[in-house]
């Protein structure tokens, strides 16, 4: 509402200006308008980011200080940093740290390899280009549920081809076995989405300059190393910032194929299960904060890693 | 010599036919086990054959006999395009902005858009749970719709200021110079030029609400406004006895469909889309 009265100012301003015979004064009104445009255009988007995340986080951080359970909401009072304590001593966190640490590294490495051989593949492709484009678009955008369920039954003892086929152990019921059917379904599902990110890196790779390294007898392999990688790394960067990040909130996956038993929970697991199941706010707050942190100092040190490139920035990746 | 080139290149090209296979079979492989369940009947559901025995079509037909799956299925169909609509409206208008105009805060909005795209979801899963609560928006359709605007809109974002910047902007210049102002420049010739991205960008945050689950599973209680994925973690069977795998997989089928859909048709967008906002920034 009040942008419509600073504008209705706006126009009432232009009429003395406009006596006044001045090129600059006109000029600087064309900049103040297209400032006010700019801020209109973003206020919904920028209005409705802020206040649904804004807020909360907020919020959570004076949750993460009380002791409030939704089971016993005449117990709630302040109680400081008393569920940090509790969070940060108990095993059960710490286990699932570990487990969403290594399944994040594990999988995001995994992908990435896979990722660049499909990304070459799809880049190189003498035939069947647009096959191999469109069906690994369907990983990609595939609901992680279903996919989830999918090899959830594959491996179920009776059901499942794969259990079938290799033995019918239940491997989900056991915490090394499961947390590997989960960190494959997660690289099945993400590895597309990798590739992708790292073929648009592919493009920007001058074919010249690799017929010249072929002429001047550069191998395949010395040729991917020596150039195609160093010209990707903003790509490259990209890729593994976006992935990382992704791979760090894992929570589909792991709530279809374990549940989080036998010790598999990852930490939005966990989150979850304090929150909506334990109604614990206290509790739940804190550990969403933690993440939060967690979550900030990844994205710290790959944006430290960037540099420039860092997508956003004007000149990002372009060059 | 032109046979040589010829005999090398059949080489070549079964070559690639054979890695084209193996990356086919590798995307497809768990997609059709799940129709493949899907069409079992309730006495081979647990006979661990990849390939059904006996075709049957009773599993869709249970769960379109019900309000649990046929209930979630309009909620998340409504619930999607709803916030689809508003997250591209809102990611237009910053997108041209970003990309066109010359204003402060503009490097703000872009960082802000890039933490929320790192942001943890489920960090705001707490608060917004006793916020939505308190404002009675909990298990409603907005209270779904305003988290994935949310989180769509750094993509909406991202995906235009792209498309946006490959526009020809003489064309707006040309008229402006005819008299339009700015409004109408971007009214008149941006947004018929922009169309192609902003319908890519609209397939790719209808994607992203489509698959959410952990806000749809953490803001939803009943099946007022439960979506589809968590109501398929609900599915119990018809009888305590019977196995929800089938009915699991016709769903799952039923939900796969749009998405498929998509990538058929859209490939090229869809690639183009996704690449873009990486690259360029």
């Amino acid at each position: 509402m009040s942008q419509t009265t600073t504008e209705g100012a706006a126009t009432t301003e232009t009429s003395p200006e406009t006596v006044a015979p001045k090129k600059k004064a006109a000029l600087s009104e064309g900049k103040k308008a297209e400032r006010r445009l700019g801020w209109l255009l973003c206020a919904p988007a920028a209005i409705t980011m802020i206040a649904v995340t804004g807020w909360p986080i907020l919020y959570s951080l004076l949750l993460s200080m009380q002791r409030f359970d939704l089971k016993f909401p005449d117990r709630t009072e302040w109680i400081w940093f008393d569920n940090y304590v509790t969070v940060l001593s108990s095993p059960y966190w710490w286990n699932a740290v570990w487990v969403t640490v290594l399944l994040t590294v594990v999988t995001v490495a995994v992908e990435l390899v896979l990722g660049m051989a499909l990304a070459l593949i799809m880049h190189r492709a003498l035939v069947g280009r647009g096959i191999v484009r469109t069906t690994t678009l369907i990983p990609y955008g595939i609901v992680t549920v279903v996919a989830a369920f999918s090899w959830r039954f594959a491996w179920t003892p009776g059901t499942g081809y794969l259990s079938e086929a290799l033995g019918s152990e239940p491997v989900l019921t056991e915490k090394i076995p499961a947390l590997m059917v989960v960190g494959l379904a997660e690289i099945w599902k993400t590895t597309p989405f990798m590739a992708l990110l790292l073929m648009a890196g592919l493009a920007l790779v001058p074919d010249d300059l690799l017929k010249a390294a072929a002429m001047d007898g550069a191998s395949a392999w010395q040729r991917f190393i020596k150039i195609t990688v160093p010209i990707m790394k903003p790509a490259i960067l990209v890729a593994l910032l976006f992935r990382t990040l992704d791979a760090f909130r894992i929570f589909d996956n792991l709530f279809v194929l374990t549940a989080g038993s036998q010790g598999t929970s990852s930490v939005s697991m966990l989150t979850y299960n304090n929150l909506i199941k334990g109604l614990n706010l206290g509790i739940g707050s804190t550990m969403s904060v933690l993440i939060f942190i967690m979550v900030a100092i990844i994205a710290f040190v790959f944006i430290k890693l960037f540099g420039t490139a860092a997508p956003g920035s004007d000149d990002g990746g372009k060059r | 010599m032109a046979g040589i080139g010829g005999a090398e290149t059949t080489g070549k090209k079964v070559g690639w036919g054979l890695l084209n296979a193996v990356v086919v079979i590798y995307a497809l492989f768990p997609v059709l086990w799940i129709v493949s369940l899907s069409f079992k009947s309730s006495k081979t559901l647990a006979d661990g054959n990849f390939i059904p025995r006996e075709w049957s079509l009773e599993n869709y037909k249970n769960i379109f006999s019900t309000t649990e799956f046929t209930r979630a299925l309009i909620n998340s169909i409504g619930i999607a395009l709803i916030a689809t609509a508003i997250a591209v409206v809102f990611g237009t208008m910053a997108a041209y902005a970003i990309a066109r105009l010359d204003f402060p805060g503009k490097n703000l909005l872009v960082g802000v858009s890039l933490l929320i795209a790192m942001f943890p979801q489920v960090s705001l899963v707490s608060p917004l749970f006793e916020i939505e609560r308190s404002l009675g928006l909990f298990d409603t359709w907005p209270g779904l719709i305003l988290p994935y605007i949310t989180f769509a809109l750094p993509l909406a974002i991202y995906t235009l200021s792209a498309f946006f910047r490959e526009i020809p902007w003489e064309l707006e210049k040309a008229a402006k110079m005819d008299g339009a102002t700015p409004g109408q420049a971007f009214r008149r010739v941006i947004a018929p030029l922009a169309a192609p991205g902003v319908f890519t960008t609209a397939i790719l945050v209808f994607i992203f609400c489509w698959n959410d689950f952990l806000f749809a599973i953490s803001l939803t209680s009943t099946e007022q406004s439960r979506t589809v994925p968590v109501a398929l973690s609900f599915f119990t069977g018809s009888s305590q006895f019977e196995d929800p795998a089938g009915s699991i997989a016709a769903a799952a089928v039923v939900i796969t469909i749009p998405i498929i859909l998509f990538v058929l048709f859209f490939q090229r967008r869809i690639v183009a889309g996704l690449t873009s906002g990486a690259v360029k920034g």
